[in-house]
């Protein structure tokens, strides 16, 4: 089977993670439509390393999933926090810093 | 000792007088006017034994210099503080010192009650210093610093009673107007070093013919105008009837001894260049006699008897420059009248101040009359002084303005026709207005009032420290050009240096002689008439046109009001305006169009993290695009 | 390896300004008798140097020269010519005067006002400005140069921001409001042409491979460093721009004023006297030095400007109705006159230029210190506020007729001597130039004597009636100065011999040669 398409999907992947970053605004959305972008990336990875046939891709794979777990460690942490002050995971109601 | 040696001690005198007398302080109230009178003695009595000493030369030898320092050496500007004393320098040093130091003694009386006599002497004396550098100087930059240390002391000296705003009016357009001729006097430096690589006398006047004439005649008018400034001639007259707002003693140091001669000086001293530039010559005759009339006819109108004598002096420095234009034809006659004129101002002009010490400061000659009886020295020296300066056959005024009016016709041609012409009707005008100012004032009914506290005024006899100076100068108004005259002496005396020359005189000098004393008789006839027969009104009537507008100084004043004084006004208001609004306004503008971008570009941080999103996005799909765009060209 | 005196010179007053701003805050007196003997130690030092230049030796003397940063080539180079030298004497010789007539300038408010006036720092601003001046004068490596050049607008901006006059016609919030406005835009205008130049001597690196001042001219002047006639121009420009702004040139000089008007007296003083000398220094050190051509290529554009300064500045400052405003067009008049005589290029012109720059310094220290003390009696600024200061304070009123005197140029006092020469060397050159530039002379009077007469002379008004004259320590201020401008009217040869050798020097890098008389007298 044609390694590419698992790139179209990849690439379908982060489009839909991007689009639900940009449009929603429930944190918790938004937060998994970043972890969407993430595993879309993940897999063009592995697929570049099959294609290529040589490992980096899939090495690289494994930082992305040990950042994406610290990402959400702190990330939920945030949105926790935020929700017991504000009452609301709405990502627009968190614009303390405006001016 | 060498005789050198006493030249800067010429001016260190009445300098260090200054020095004393303007740091000294109160301390030295009580003596400060013996101390500046004595320092100007003391440099009367070197200028003496100078004298002396030049006397027992041969005249070719009669010259001495003095090196003192380096003072301004920059690659090729070389400038020295060197001093020359040669026969033209030394008379003005005797009259300098000898009339300034009679007008110390007048001033010792004269200024008695005034709480600032001690800084009235240390500017006196500043001013003889200034005048003394400006006449010893050996180079036009030097003579530069004594020509405008002149101007600061006339300054000083006009604005005395800073407390009265006309007074201080009066001296700052003094030095304003003066500092116009000045810039004439640095551009002729600028041109002089241009065009000889120096300034100094000796190499200057001994390589003036080698310069072009253009530059010559450019070099003579701008010395013209440096000396139309400091000697009031038409255009940069008006000064001079303002300055007599500071004390009389003073008016008569700047009329007689220092000050207005600086720019027959100039003109004489740099006889050189002129005789290279005739243009430039007949530039120098046209202004002086154009002087001549003007001084004599505002010195008619005027009913003040110090503008009228201002009016009075601005026309016989007219006589002067007219002579000094005629070249070597006129360089002795202008230096000679200036001598005699010297003394019979000073003598006038301290008589003026004596009547005006009797009469509670009166100056309107309207409010006076009759006052022989009351002072009669007073009358006796300024009668004298009179009759000199008319010309009165036998006084020093006859001898020196006979002399210039003979020069005149002697120039030949049309142009000696014109300004022998010029000359006589002054020496007429000249008898009309002095005749005046003498009927108004000592003869006639006594026309004074109570003032309005109801003083009235007792004229009496001014102190003998007054009166002495006046009797001298008396003497000297008398005696001086006869004593010149006979055998030629001052002309044998002068010649080596200013070269003389006969002309050729279309009129014998008898016949100037005649026509001169007829033109007196006119004069003096007129002003009988007019003013001895009938009863002087003591209000002005309202006169002529020509009365009206030389009464306002013939609208020249009026002229420079509305054009300088207004027009300045407006141009630098309005540059005020455009440096505040146009100039600032630019780079204020700029400032606020960057303040305005800015406000602009705020608003897209909206704190919505959509929207840099949104902008993260586009950033780097516009990065990819850029690099694919790259790779596929 | 020798005692690095240039250095100590610079740095006396480095240490001195920390010094003085760790004085505790309840021992002001103590911080201002210590900046005094640093800015008086400072002034013996920059004596010694004097002493130790040798004005018929080599162009720089008491030179050091260490590795900086080596990777660009930038060292730590300075040394001193003969125009350096006049000028640090003059730095290090206003200090002491500044800091004495500024006394009392910083000190706290009186009871009711909350702003605090901290001594300390007001002097020790003083002391770094200073120390940043003198290493100006001395670095003969651009990089250094530079940094300094800029670094003097933090203590400045302080010192013009901070400390204003202590009495203002609308009251304190106005005055601060003004204040700061002022000092905003003296630092944005000198960090914008600091910023141009930058750029420049970024540029110059490019193109020169290093930034010793002396390297580069003399490769310059061997022909082994070739700059594009275009390079040349574009570099001259960017630095021209920046030594313009401070200088401050037409029609660059908005900031002065405003600047001026609104600091206290004694910093006007340090503005005008002493920072805005760098940008007139550098012109002749860096411009005419590195870029000849350039420089020869924009004179006539220069030489405009200059007139234009000169007569503009006149005419604004006889339109003037504050006293330190006047003054400070007064010195845009005169900065014209130091630009013109640089870039006439004749030997006349630029040692007069040289000799100006000293002069102005000390003249329009003596007149706009006594200013201060006038304006510090009465509380106003507006000459319509003033009127027969004479009768009252006789002694103040002389001092300032000096100052003022020295203004207009009269003969006998010093800056007539400079004004006379840069007029002399324009006017060989350029007769058309000189001759308008001689019209300054008349409008200086006209400005000096107007401001003299509308408060100096007439009826005493009310309010000045009780005015005291000057007191013992301002008269320690102005005397000497009156002294100085006397001596160096009379005597300027001390001056002229260390300028000269070192004007010499620049001319020959410009390729000039004064012009020739039309008939060469015999001497």
């Amino acid at each position: 089977m044609n390694p590419v398409y698992y790139l179209y999907l990849a690439a379908l992947l982060f489009t839909i993670g991007a689009t639900g970053v940009l449009i929603r605004r429930n944190a918790i959305v938004v937060f998994m439509c970043i972890e969407l972008m993430l595993n879309a990336c993940n897999l063009a990875f592995v697929v570049f390393s099959r294609m290529h046939g040589n490992l980096d891709g899939q090495i690289i794979a494994f930082f992305t999933m040990v950042v994406a777990a610290a990402e959400v460690v702190v990330g939920l942490a945030i949105i926790v926090s935020l929700f017991r002050t504000r009452h609301s995971a709405s990502v627009d109601d968190a614009s303390l810093m405006k001016l | 000792m060498n005789a050198e040696n006493l030249i800067a001690l010429l001016i260190a005198a009445p300098l260090l007088g200054a020095a004393v007398l303007l740091v000294g302080g109160r301390r030295l109230d009580g003596v400060g006017h013996w101390i500046g009178t004595l320092l100007s003695t003391t440099s009367f009595v070197f200028g003496v034994i100078l004298f002396a000493d030049l006397l027992g030369k041969n005249p070719e030898h009669r010259t001495l210099m003095q090196h003192l320092y380096t003072w301004v050496p920059v690659a090729g500007f070389q400038a020295d503080v060197t001093f020359r004393l040669d026969q033209l320098s030394m008379t003005f040093v005797l009259l300098i010192t000898g009339v300034g130091s009679l007008i110390h003694l007048y001033s010792v009386g004269y200024m008695e009650h005034d709480e600032r006599r001690r800084r009235f002497f240390g500017y006196l004396n500043l001013f003889l210093a200034a005048m003394l550098l400006l006449v010893l100087a050996d180079n036009y930059l030097l003579l530069y610093v004594g020509w405008e240390g002149v101007g600061l002391a006339s300054y000083l000296l006009i604005g005395f009673w800073q407390h009265k705003p006309s007074a201080a009016t009066a001296a700052k357009k003094a030095f304003i107007v003066n500092r116009v001729g000045d810039m004439g006097l640095s551009i002729a430096i600028m041109l002089m070093f241009a065009t000889f690589g120096t300034f100094a006398f000796g190499p200057v006047f001994a390589h003036a013919t080698g310069a072009s004439e253009g530059k010559l005649t450019a070099i003579g008018l701008m010395l013209l105008l440096a000396a139309c400034g400091k000697s009031a001639q038409v255009p940069l007259q008006s000064w001079l009837g303002d300055a007599m707002e500071g004390p009389t003693p003073v008016s008569a140091l700047i009329h007689a001894a220092t000050m207005v001669t600086a720019g027959v000086y100039l003109i004489v001293r740099s006889g050189a260049i002129f005789n290279a530039a005739p243009d430039a010559q007949l530039v120098v005759t046209v202004v002086g006699a154009v002087t001549l009339l003007f001084g004599a006819i505002v010195g008619c109108a005027k009913d003040d008897i110090k503008k009228a004598l201002a009016g009075s002096t601005m026309s016989q420095i007219g006589y002067m420059i007219l002579a000094a234009g005629l070249g070597p034809i006129g360089y002795v006659f202008a230096i000679m009248h200036l001598v005699t004129h010297g003394f019979f101002k000073a003598g006038l002009f301290l008589g003026a101040g004596s009547v005006m010490h009797g009469m509670n400061d009166e100056v309107d000659m309207r409010k006076y009359g009759g006052l022989r009886t009351y002072m009669p020295v007073t009358f006796i020296t300024f009668g004298l002084g009179y009759l000199a300066i008319i010309g009165f056959p036998g006084l020093s005024g006859f001898f020196s303005k006979d002399k210039i009016i003979e020069a005149a016709f002697a120039k030949g041609g049309t142009e000696g026709w014109i300004l022998g012409t010029c000359a006589l009707v002054g020496a007429a005008i000249t008898a009309f207005y002095m005749t005046r100012v003498m009927l108004m004032t000592f003869f006639g009914e006594k026309r004074w009032q109570p003032d309005e506290h109801g003083h009235e005024p007792h004229p009496h006899e001014s102190p003998k420290v007054m009166t002495i100076p006046m009797i001298v100068l008396a003497v000297g108004s008398v005696f001086a050009g006869g004593f010149f005259s006979i055998g030629d002496r001052f002309l044998h005396w002068l010649e080596p240096i200013t070269g003389h020359s006969e002309g050729n005189s279309p009129l014998s000098a008898a016949a100037v002689t005649g026509a001169t004393m007829v033109c007196l008789i006119i004069g003096v006839g007129i002003a009988y008439l007019q003013y001895g027969r009938r009863p002087v009104p003591a209000v002005a009537p309202r006169g002529s046109l020509l009365t009206r507008a030389a009464r306002r100084d013939l609208l020249q004043d009026d002229f420079n009001h509305v054009v300088l004084v207004r027009g300045g006004e407006h141009l630098t208001r309005s540059l005020v305006y455009v440096d505040h609004t146009l100039v600032d306004g630019v780079v204020n503008g700029t400032a606020a169009g960057f303040g305005g971008l800015s406000g602009r570009l705020r608003k897209l941080q909206n704190g919505y993290a959509r929207s840099y999103a949104v902008s993260m996005f586009g950033g780097a799909a516009l990065l990819v695009a850029a690099t694919l765009l790259m790779r596929a060209v | 390896m020798s005692f690095p005196l240039l250095t100590a010179t610079a740095a006396l007053p480095a240490v001195g300004a920390v010094a003085t701003a760790a004085v505790p805050a309840a021992r002001r007196t103590a911080a201002k008798w210590l900046a005094l003997l640093v800015s008086l130690a400072t002034l013996v030092l920059a004596i010694v140097v004097l002493v130790r230049f040798d004005p018929g030796g080599a162009r720089y003397q008491l030179t050091e020269s260490h590795p900086w940063i080596a990777d660009f080539g930038v060292r730590y180079e300075l040394g001193v010519d003969g125009i350096a030298v006049a000028l640090l004497a003059l730095t290090a010789l206003l200090i002491p005067f500044i800091i004495l007539a500024g006394w009392h300038d910083a000190d706290p408010l009186e009871t009711g006002s909350r702003r605090w006036r901290p001594t300390q720092g007001f002097f020790a601003l003083i002391l770094a400005v200073e120390a940043m001046v003198i290493i100006s004068f001395e670095a003969t490596d651009v990089f250094l140069f530079y940094i300094f050049f800029e670094a003097m607008l933090i203590p400045m901006y302080f010192l013009i921001g901070g400390f204003g006059d202590r009495a203002h016609a609308q009251g304190e919030e106005a005055a601060s409001t003004q204040r700061s406005y002022a000092a905003v835009k003296f630092l944005l205008y000198n960090l914008v042409g600091g910023l141009i130049m930058l750029a420049a001597v970024i540029g110059l690196y490019v193109v020169a491979g290093n930034f010793s001042l002396q390297e580069i001219a003399q490769a310059r002047a061997n022909g082994s460093l070739h700059m594009a006639t275009s390079t040349e121009r574009w570099l001259f420009l960017g630095f021209f721009f920046a030594f313009a702004v401070k200088a401050p040139l037409w029609p660059l000089h908005t900031w002065l004023p405003n600047a001026m008007q609104e600091s206290t007296a004694p910093v006007a003083v340090l503005i005008t006297a002493v920072v805005d000398k760098v940008g007139t220094f550098a012109m002749l050190r860096f411009c005419l030095q590195l870029f000849p051509e350039a420089s020869k290529w924009a004179t006539p554009v220069i030489l405009v400007l200059a007139l234009i300064s000169i007569i503009y500045g006149a005419l604004l400052a006889v339109g003037q109705r504050d006293i330190k405003r006047l003054v400070a067009y007064a010195s845009i008049s005169h900065f014209g006159f130091i630009i013109l005589g640089i870039f006439a290029m004749t030997s006349q012109g630029q040692s007069g230029a040289t000799l100006y720059m000293v002069n102005h310094g000390i003249s329009t220290a003596a007149l706009m210190l006594v200013a201060g003390f006038l304006i510090s009696r009465r509380g106003s600024r507006l000459i319509a506020d003033y009127g027969g200061v004479q009768k009252v304070a006789p002694v103040l009123a002389g001092t300032f007729l000096i100052g003022g005197l020295a203004t207009l140029s009269l003969p006998g006092l010093a800056p007539f001597v400079s004004e006379f020469l840069v007029l002399v060397g324009t006017f060989t050159r350029y007769p058309a130039i000189g001759i308008v530039a001689t019209f300054g002379i008349v409008l200086a009077a006209l400005y000096t004597l107007v401001l003299y007469q509308r408060t100096m002379t007439g009826p005493v008004k009310p309010e000045v009636s009780a005015m005291p004259d000057l007191k013992a320590r301002e008269l320690v201020v102005v005397a000497p100065l009156i002294v100085l401008l006397i001596f160096l009217g009379v005597y300027p040869k001390p001056v002229t011999d260390i300028v000269n050798p070192a004007v010499k020097q620049t001319m020959s890098d410009v390729h000039k040669t004064d012009p020739k008389p039309e008939v060469e007298a015999a001497k």
